[in-house]
């Protein structure tokens, strides 16, 4: 059970817009995380993957920001083992990969441009999530 | 100051994650729990995202080009294929075994956590993996199955 959240919630997800805007609007660029991690992880140290690892390292850096207000870290309550983590993750990497985008790529930034792919993408994604939500919790009671 | 921009920006997103609950399994797969303990506090997460994101976009195009950079680069490919289909229903089911996406995950790495960092190690494998796959497919080679 989590606490319902309505307000921090929204807050956070207009802070999340705000960045992708910036990002637009300062280096042209999608904010998709996906994008953003496989960027970093080629070999190929040019000027686009100086960008990639420093946005990645201000989120890395991001909880220093909430401890700084909160005096608290953020609650994170992981359910899953680490075996279905390892499965889960290596699913995700090979899905967005496919998908070009994940949750940011498609659901923020390319829904807002109102692209048919993104819609297609994120509408795909989030009902397997469900489906694999519901199967894990209410037919083999994880 | 490309750098030190592209890390604000990456801060503010960070910030964003953590303050709406993106970053937190436990809450992201209640949301999709809708037959048991459900939480659907994440879709004002996606309303506060699209809101500033539409708005903020369709202001950011009327410019010639962004502050820092010649051109905006944006997707191009137009056609609903099978990999954008099947693609995103994998990612779909790896993320309701785990609750991480990568952009919920990537700020949860900075509190120093295990589980985040061997999700993030399952993640960056499956990335190579599939750009491996696909470019040997593209090379017009056989993968057997």
């Amino acid at each position: 059970m989590t606490d319902f959240t309505p307000l921090t919630s929204f807050a956070g997800g207009i802070l999340i817009g705000v960045a992708a805007v910036a990002l637009m609007a300062v280096h042209g660029r999608i904010a998709g995380i996906n994008g953003i991690l496989s960027g970093v992880l080629t070999a190929r140290f040019d000027r686009d993957w100086a960008w990639r690892a420093a946005f990645l390292g201000g989120m890395v850096a991001s909880p220093l920001v909430i401890v700084a207000l909160t005096d608290r870290l953020p609650e994170i309550e992981i359910p899953s083992s680490p075996a279905l983590l390892v499965v889960g993750g290596f699913l995700t990497g090979i899905g967005t990969t496919y998908g070009s985008g994940c949750t940011s790529g498609h659901g923020v930034c390319g829904m807002s441009r109102l692209s048919a792919r993104s819609i297609a993408a994120t509408v795909t994604f989030m009902a397997t999530t469900a489906v694999t939500v519901f199967v894990t919790r209410h037919i083999f009671g994880a | 100051m490309k750098l030190l921009s592209s890390f604000a920006f990456g801060l503010v997103f960070g910030v964003g994650i953590l303050i709406s609950g993106m970053g937190n399994p436990g809450k992201v797969l209640n949301f999709f729990d809708v037959a048991g303990t459900w939480d659907p506090s994440l879709a004002f997460v996606m309303g506060g995202a699209l809101l500033v994101t539409a708005i903020g976009y369709r202001l950011v195009f009327r410019m010639e080009r962004p502050v820092l950079a010649s051109s905006f680069s944006l997707p191009t490919k137009r056609e609903l294929d099978m990999k954008l289909i099947g693609g995103s229903a994998v990612f779909g089911i790896g993320w309701g075994l785990t609750g991480f996406c990568q952009g919920g995950l990537i700020p949860v790495l900075g509190i120093g956590l295990t589980g985040p960092l061997l999700t993030l190690a399952a993640i960056a494998a499956g990335i190579v993996a599939a750009r491996w796959a696909m470019s040997l497919s593209r090379r017009g080679t056989t993968v057997k199955a």
